[in-house]
């Protein structure tokens, strides 16, 4: 049985090596305001993000699980009431009810969810921020996911800052790949060119369909804020992680308060617990 | 209800005299929570109240949850998706009751290892045990299709895995696949039914807990000794004991109040750290996650599940014993039952005279590798199925069986086992000497 032992331990150490041949997709970890337990959104942050995404990602992408008026809740990007009518009011939205049931297109209420995706392989916004794992491992342990957090906005940013020229093995393919290379991307086609005899990468991520969809200087922010790529990656991510999680600054505070006040019950717990006993453990 | 000798209920008041006559439940409750425990109980004896507490969370969230949630394969997941951002408090509330799954199995597991460590299952106490195991069970197929309701992906993903677990049994695999999804696919007949079960089951499990309570009420506790409460008479009995209230209330609160600190931090700062982020993304039959992997809790069963391959010679020997009837899934399916049934049969596979683990010199070596051996499981069960995993977890799925199957039943036969103490009161004042002569005698201050 030990020597079984000994040897799963043996094989253990050993995959280490199996793994760190391939290059892995690498994820950026960004330094977001609403990160650890006391974090909570920026909203200027939020309000840059959501012009990047209406200009640039709502072409082809959906938001349907949020509402114009989730646009000026507390703890979000918190529009003032007029602002977020106004927005909402360059949508149009498909009523069903209009023209006696036949339906009919009319401009959004703040009601209103906004559109669902344009195109069909578009995936929908609203919870890529929590659909998605920037961090893994180290094998399977879900250390990073502890200490970075679990990295779906470093994703969506990282995504977005990572379209790369194509590796050299594979700009001269007879049949050129479908879509483009991103070192951020884990799981599109990748090809047999471009892999050592083990079958594992030699280059980080794989080909996405999307065409860069941002760059340098895109979309100009009202108050001149940066807008290289960078900054714009990480605050539609922000925006995104908002969608996603728009009780995240609620439930931090609830969490807190919580923590604190289980805190001080458990202290006179332990004072109760420690006079109840002492007679009978000779402490008193 | 206990057989430790004790003072009973004796109603005072007209009102309880009145009450004992025609429904005598404040005696019960009375006689329930004055219950002689033995007083070197240490910390692992609160899981209990933990557990308890955890039930009624998930009951009370659940119920609040369901007044929001659409059993729809077209509606599921936005209805989640509503109680996140549009019912009032509805994200902490289903927050709560996912991490509350966790908290439960967290607890059970720390429960169960209590047992199998201090020998709480050996005799007179296999009623309980066999009760707990059945709770256990019933708690796996509550977390399953709790976790199927919200319909993402791993919900879709991973009922057709688990119910196509049932259709690997031989000849009429298929038809009860087919039962249990109420069609030949996972799709609307699924959802509803798993939903309709994962209200029923927890109030089956609330039933079997007060049978659990009653059944070691009636033997009493068991204590880290495994020294059994001397009932000769009332003053010996009491020596050995204190009330359950307040001494062990207490105590259990405070334990139970520190470990929801630890909840709380878990559901306010990282809720979704134990999830899968593959499940918010709404079930798709087209499109498979690149890997289906159960919540934690599962994870042990899953990996002695994927564990017996067809190139396993136990496996091999098995095929061809019974004519190919038994191929590699069966056996895997079998293995995960088998797991837990071998865990169920303890108490008769366990034939050392001592009961608790403490005075046990070898057992206590084979325990903790044991142990050691589940935390493996669970880790190489979320890892994908090639080498070395395939490796470790054959290794690990043979000890956890060679543990129950082998060992035990020798260590009982070839193990010295230490002498322990004679009574529960001469444990307790090990710990807790007289400080002075004559201090002796103040201690029982009742």
């Amino acid at each position: 049985m030990f020597r079984k032992l000994t040897l799963a331990a043996a094989l253990t150490l050993a995959a280490p090596a199996a793994y760190a041949a391939g290059a892995e997709a690498h994820i950026e970890d960004f330094d977001f305001s609403f990160e650890g337990p006391f974090g909570s959104f920026d909203q200027m942050q939020l309000q840059r993000g959501l012009k990047v995404y209406t200009e640039v990602c709502a072409a082809c992408h959906g938001l349907e699980q949020v509402a114009f008026r989730n646009l000026s809740d507390p703890g979000g990007p918190s529009f003032p009431e007029d602002q977020m009518r106004a927005y909402a009011e360059f949508y149009e939205v498909w009523d069903p009810a209009l023209f006696d049931g036949e339906g009919d297109f009319r401009v959004a209420t703040p009601a209103d969810k906004f559109p669902a995706s344009s195109l069909s392989n578009a995936p929908d916004l609203s919870l890529m921020a929590k659909a998605r794992a920037g961090f893994h491992g180290p094998y399977g342990l879900g250390i990073n996911q502890l200490v970075k957090g679990m990295g779906g906005p470093e994703y969506i940013a990282s995504l977005l800052v990572s379209y790369e020229e194509e590796p050299e093995c594979a700009a001269n393919m007879e049949v050129p790949m479908d879509g483009f290379y991103n070192s951020a991307f884990p799981n599109g086609g990748y090809p047999d060119e471009c892999k050592y005899e083990d079958g594992s990468h030699k280059y980080p991520g794989s080909w996405i369909a999307m065409s860069q969809p941002l760059d340098d200087g895109w979309v100009e922010f009202d108050d001149g804020h940066a807008n290289d790529l960078h900054h714009m990656a990480e605050d539609v991510a922000a925006f995104l992680m908002w969608t996603a999680e728009p009780k995240l600054v609620a439930r931090k505070q609830a969490g807190l308060t919580g923590v604190l006040f289980l805190t001080l019950l458990s202290v006179l717990l332990y004072l109760t617990n420690k006079k109840i006993w002492a007679p009978h453990k000779r402490k008193d | 209800m206990a057989g430790i000798p004790h003072d009973h209920y004796e109603p005072k008041s007209d009102f309880e005299k009145g009450m004992q006559k025609r429904l005598p439940v404040i005696g019960l409750l009375y006689d329930t929570i004055m219950i002689p425990t033995p007083k070197n109980l240490n910390w692992m004896w609160i899981w209990g109240i933990v557990l308890t507490f955890t039930l009624a969370l998930q009951i009370i969230t659940g119920v609040v949850l369901v007044m929001h949630y659409t059993p729809h394969v077209d509606m599921a997941f936005n209805s989640i998706e509503h109680i996140m951002r549009d019912v009032n408090g509805g994200h902490m509330i289903r927050y709560f009751h996912m991490n509350g799954a966790s908290l439960f199995f967290f607890a059970v597991y720390l429960h169960i290892f209590r047992g199998l460590y201090y020998g709480s299952y050996k005799a007179p106490r296999e009623v309980t045990w066999i009760i707990g195991m059945l709770i256990y069970l019933l708690m796996m197929g509550t977390a399953f299709m709790g976790y199927v309701l919200p319909w993402g992906q791993m919900s879709f993903h991973g009922t057709a895995v688990i119910t196509g677990l049932f259709g690997a049994i031989p000849f009429i695999g298929d038809s009860i696949q087919t039962w249990l999804l109420g069609a030949s696919s996972v799709g609307q007949p699924a959802l509803n039914r798993f939903f309709s079960l994962h209200y029923l089951l927890p109030f089956l499990i609330a039933g079997l807990v007060i049978v659990h309570i009653w059944a070691f009420h009636t033997t009493g506790n068991n204590n880290p000794t495994g020294v059994e409460v001397r009932r000769t008479s009332k003053e010996d009995a009491a020596k050995d004991t204190l009330p359950f209230w307040p001494y062990f209330v207490i105590k259990d609160l405070f334990a139970l109040a520190i470990i929801l600190v630890l909840f709380m931090a878990v559901v306010g700062f990282m809720p979704n750290y134990l999830g899968h982020p593959d499940n918010y993304i709404p079930a798709n039959p087209l499109a498979t996650p690149a890997h289906i992997v159960p919540e934690w809790y599962f994870l042990p069963f899953y990996a002695i599940l994927r564990a017996f391959t067809a190139d396993v010679w136990v496996v091999m020997f098995a095929n061809w014993i019974s004519f190919g009837i038994i191929d590699a899934k069966f056996f895997g399916v079998l293995a995960m039952f088998g797991a837990i049934a071998v865990m169920a049969l303890a108490p008769w596979l366990d034939t050392s005279s001592v009961r608790s683990g403490r005075y046990r010199p070898m057992f206590k070596w084979w325990f903790w590798l044991l142990v050691v051996d589940f935390i493996v499981l669970m880790w190489v069960g979320a890892r994908p199925a090639e080498f070395p995993y395939d490796w470790i977890a054959l290794i690990a799925s043979t000890y956890w069986f060679a543990y129950f199957l082998v060992i035990l039943p020798l260590l009982g036969v070839i193990e010295k086992p230490d002498t322990p103490p004679a009574t529960i009161e001469e444990d307790f004042d090990s710990h807790y000497p007289a400080k002075a002569s004559g201090d002796a005698a103040a201690t029982p201050a009742e």
